[in-house]
């Protein structure tokens, strides 16, 4: 099945099975691989990119479901890689192993679009994505110094 | 070649089996920097050793022969190699060492040892000698055990200085002067009379012709530039945008992709499956049928993972399918029943002590977990005519290459071995076998580069794990409120066995083992007859290194035991420890200062509660204070304190880093972590029913990290061991009911 659909700015019109999950589009067709696979079920948000500027988990969610739709992955998050999440992630020096970082990070500009100053709370009920490295704690400061720069 | 390697896997079943007494005098001690043609070159790059290289515009790269997990080897071991050099850190890269001799890691095969780490007779110095000497000749370039800064510590600096030496040499000659008369600052070597200088990058070349010094002078610590300082991390801004490189990431346009499904009884087969159905599937290439697992390759991976989950596989049950759970506790029961154990501390005569009346017991337990490391286990390989090429994030790439090459009837030099990025570790990738999985599938498909990848529940489900241990406790407290005798007896599989038997798999393996006692075993606390003894279970359950290994579960026994016994004195639990740390002023300076910067002794709201645990590992002291309260039935920890003794600190902010991190991941065993075994098969499958601490379970944690100078520790595992304990602890203060297992439960009326 032919599927179209915007990948940061760029057009692509792909061949591929309408039931394949985007994150595997992106991987293993595009070879956009900063987008990771965790768990398959949608319970980690390692697969997090913004569909429509929406964060959405992608491990589960058909190609077929994104047709017509403009999607922003970590590569495209900022031309720059400057984004004041990406800033602050440096800041406060978030990574440890890295591997949830792309989709921590997605998951964060989106929680800033709809919380421009998200509080605690906030935070909590949004960033539910899984870092094993358990850097929970830098994120929430890395989203609050983010969050004050972008202000 | 052949000689080489039998004469590895001797001297391995030495060190494995404590260390026998060879290889004195057989071994040439290691050349500690090697030469430059170790460490490949580009551009316009030098090598002045094998451990640097200086490019024309003064950039210094670093070859880090560890690998990056998170832990900080990127950046803590460059900061050893620029601190020498006197370069500024924007100046400095990293790079992937290759493998090669002078890149062996000894101190973890030193820290092997079954004696006391504070034991400095001539017996044990003897020991660990003879263990260095036998690491350098095996040179196994292994990532673990809190290693890394141990070991590079020495021939990093030294690396560094020698390379200074040379720079500056270089120099004299240029400016025809005498070498004394010159030093080296911020990249360049001045010549403080004439004012003249000369970049690093401007000479570097001409310095890699000369012979290097054979002693060189390091830099005193009241000068050091980097050491001490918190030097941002060189691997964290790609790890922002989507361009670190994985080993899951490994990606070509022409690349196959490869699922699997083992069998899920352990140690089952596969029956009957029908290989033509799956290669009908969309998308999909190939299959293969193993002994013991199926395997799909597609065009993507989700081609061949979903071509194998629409598909029947049978399965056959092996020796294995009436494994469960509860019979490996009760094999672990009949061991601690035996007392028979290897004594792996014998002080005084504790069981003599504890014949009498007054004795306090308490038996205590933990479950298997998991590692769960966030990037699913992946290898890609290619095989051809000329050899193979493997990219695999892995902590052991010496042993991971020959282990191909013996597999592929090759020599190691012709199978070029990439270590990228690992999406986590914590001992999960020192093991084989997704790279043996992927060596047989590439073997299918000549020429063809493929990538295997499990899915999260074959991850789970086929991991090796943290075994499941029972550990019993016998004590007597006398008049004073003091130990008198100490009996503590552990059961559990043997870890380092199971590791190097998979590892060396034609090494006949025996003896005991130093992770199975080690943080029950040579405790700080000061008892005058103390035994430790332990006795192997066997187990259906593959074991493996899991984040601190026997200090993971072994800190929790003794650490709640110790508490169990202050209860029963009515003492304070720090003042307890106090009053047996006499003798050992870094514990007590660490515990005193966990007590004041949690303010131990400050009233605290209803339905709250304070715990304390204090434990050493790989060199390094680590106090913790949890501060709990039960929160709609659940435990929620607020704060943890922490404070760590780990001696000369390179990074402090590495350190703080990974005292959060051994934090969360020793907090998720504690409450969560319990892989179940039944009829033979695990029963956990992904995150929904292998739970981890999220975002809203995240205390604040506070570090407080201990300049006291000593030689360094380890950083990347002394976080996770004392977290369980001081929870546990706390939450028996809270409940007024001693759990004595893991993970720990709210409700503590349903316990049993």
């Amino acid at each position: 099945m032919i599927i179209t659909f915007q990948v940061n700015g760029e057009r692509h019109e792909l061949d591929v099975d309408a039931d394949m999950p985007v994150l595997w589009v992106l991987r293993d067709v595009l070879g956009l691989t900063g987008t990771k696979f965790g768990c398959g079920v949608a319970a980690c948000g390692a697969c997090t990119v913004h569909v429509d500027g929406r964060a959405v988990r992608t491990c589960l969610l058909p190609v077929s479901a994104v047709a017509g739709t403009s999607i922003t992955t970590i590569e495209g998050l900022d031309p720059e890689h400057a984004h004041p999440l990406q800033k602050a992630w440096v800041e406060h020096q978030v990574p440890q192993c890295g591997y949830c970082q792309s989709g921590m990070i997605m998951a964060a500009a989106a929680l800033l679009r709809e919380h421009p100053q998200p509080s605690d709370d906030e935070i909590d009920r949004n960033m539910t994505n899984i870092c094993r490295c358990g850097t929970y704690q830098r994120v929430r400061l890395a989203i609050h110094t983010a969050a004050r720069d972008a202000s | 070649m052949k000689f080489a390697s039998s004469r590895r896997r001797f001297l391995l079943a030495g060190a494995t089996a404590g260390g026998l007494l060879l290889g004195y005098g057989l071994f040439k001690p290691r050349d500690l920097l090697g030469t430059g043609n170790v460490f490949p070159v580009s551009g316009d790059e030098v090598a002045l050793n094998a451990w640097l290289k200086i490019d024309n515009d003064g950039i210094l790269t670093v070859a880090v022969p560890r690998a990056e997990m998170g832990q900080g080897v990127y950046t803590a071991l460059p900061m050893l190699v620029a601190e020498e050099l006197d370069i500024a850190w924007e100046n400095v890269r990293v790079e992937q060492a290759p493998i090669a001799s002078v890149y062996g890691n000894i101190v973890t095969l030193v820290d092997s040892s079954l004696f006391d780490t504070h034991d400095h007779g001539w017996l044990a110095g003897g020991m660990r000698w003879t263990l260095a000497r036998s690491a350098r000749a095996l040179a196994v370039q292994v990532t673990g055990g809190s290693s890394s800064v141990r070991d590079a510590w020495l021939p990093m600096r030294t690396a560094g200085a020698t390379a200074r030496d040379m720079l500056i040499r270089a120099a004299a000659v240029r400016l025809d002067v005498a070498p004394e008369a010159l030093s080296a600052r911020d990249g360049m070597v001045v010549d403080s009379e004439s004012g003249r200088s000369l970049a690093y990058g401007t000479i570097a070349a001409e310095a890699a012709l000369l012979p290097p010094a054979t002693q060189v002078t390091l830099r005193p610590s009241a000068s050091y530039r980097h050491l001490g300082k918190p030097r941002p991390r060189l691997d964290i801004p790609a790890k922002t945008n989507g361009s670190a490189e994985f080993g899951i990431d490994i990606h070509d346009e022409n690349m196959l992709f490869a699922a699997i499904r083992h069998a899920p009884v352990l140690g089952g087969q596969i029956g009957d499956v029908d290989l033509a159905a799956i290669e009908a599937r969309s998308g999909v290439v190939k299959a293969l049928r193993m002994d013991d697992a199926v395997v799909a390759i597609g065009k993507t991976w989700w081609h061949a993972e979903n071509s194998l989950r629409q598909t029947q596989i049978e399965f056959i049950d092996g020796p294995y399918a009436s494994a469960s759970s509860a019979s490996m506790a009760a094999a672990c029961a009949k061991a601690l029943d035996a007392n028979d154990g290897f004594g792996h501390e014998n002080k005084g005569d504790a069981l003599a002590q504890l014949g009498a009346a007054d004795v306090i017991r308490a038996d205590y337990q933990v479950p298997l977990l998991a590692h769960a490391c966030l990037e699913p286990m992946n290898c890609t390989v290619r095989i051809d005519a000329g050899g193979a090429e493997i990219w695999c994030g892995n902590q052991a790439p010496d042993i991971l290459r020959k282990l191909a090459a013996d597999h592929l009837g090759i020599d190691a030099e012709n199978v070029v071995f990439h270590s990228p990025l690992l999406g986590g570790g914590f001992g999960r990738r020192a093991e084989p076998d997704a790279m043996m999985r992927a060596l047989k599938i590439a073997a299918t498909l000549r020429g063809q580069t493929v990538k295997l990848v499990y899915s999260r529940e074959e991850d789970i489900q086929h991991d090796m794990y943290r075994p499941a241990v029972a550990s019993r406790f016998a004590a007597r407290l006398d008049a004073n409120g003091r130990i008198s005798a100490w009996h503590n007896h552990i059961a559990s599989p043997s870890v380092t066995q199971a590791v190097v038997g998979r590892m060396f798999p034609s090494l006949p393996l025996g003896g005991p083992d130093k992770t199975n006692a080690e943080g029950a075993a040579f405790l700080p606390y000061d008892v005058p007859h103390r035994r430790v003894e332990h006795t192997p279970v066997p187990s259906p359950v593959p074991v493996g290194f899991w984040r601190s290994v026997g200090h993971s579960y072994n800190a929790f026994f003794s650490e709640c035991f110790i508490d169990e016994l202050a209860t029963a004195c009515a003492t304070d639990p720090i003042e307890f420890r106090l009053r047996h740390l006499q003798e050992r002023p870094r514990e007590r300076q660490v515990l005193t200062l966990a007590r004041n910067l949690s303010d131990w002794s400050a009233p605290l709201a209803e339905n709250r509660a304070r715990g304390v645990a204090l434990h050493e590992s790989y060199g390094s002291i680590v106090a913790q204070v949890a501060e709990i309260s039960l929160v709609d039935g659940r435990i929620k920890i607020h704060r943890v304190v922490c404070v760590i003794d780990c001696g000369q600190v390179v990074n402090p902010d590495i350190v703080i880093a990974q005292m959060e991190s051994g934090i969360v991941y020793g907090l998720t065993a504690a409450l969560y972590g319990d892989v179940k075994v039944a009829d033979g098969r695990i029963q956990q499958w992904n995150f929904p029913d292998y739970r981890m601490l999220s975002m809203d379970e995240m205390p604040v944690i506070q570090t407080h990290v201990v300049e006291s100078g000593a030689a360094p520790g380890g950083a990347g595992e002394p976080g996770t061991p004392p977290i369980a304990p001081a929870v546990a602890n706390a939450l028996a203060n809270l409940q007024g009911v001693r759990q004595r297992r893991l993970p720990l439960k709210s409700e503590s009326h349903k316990l049993t």
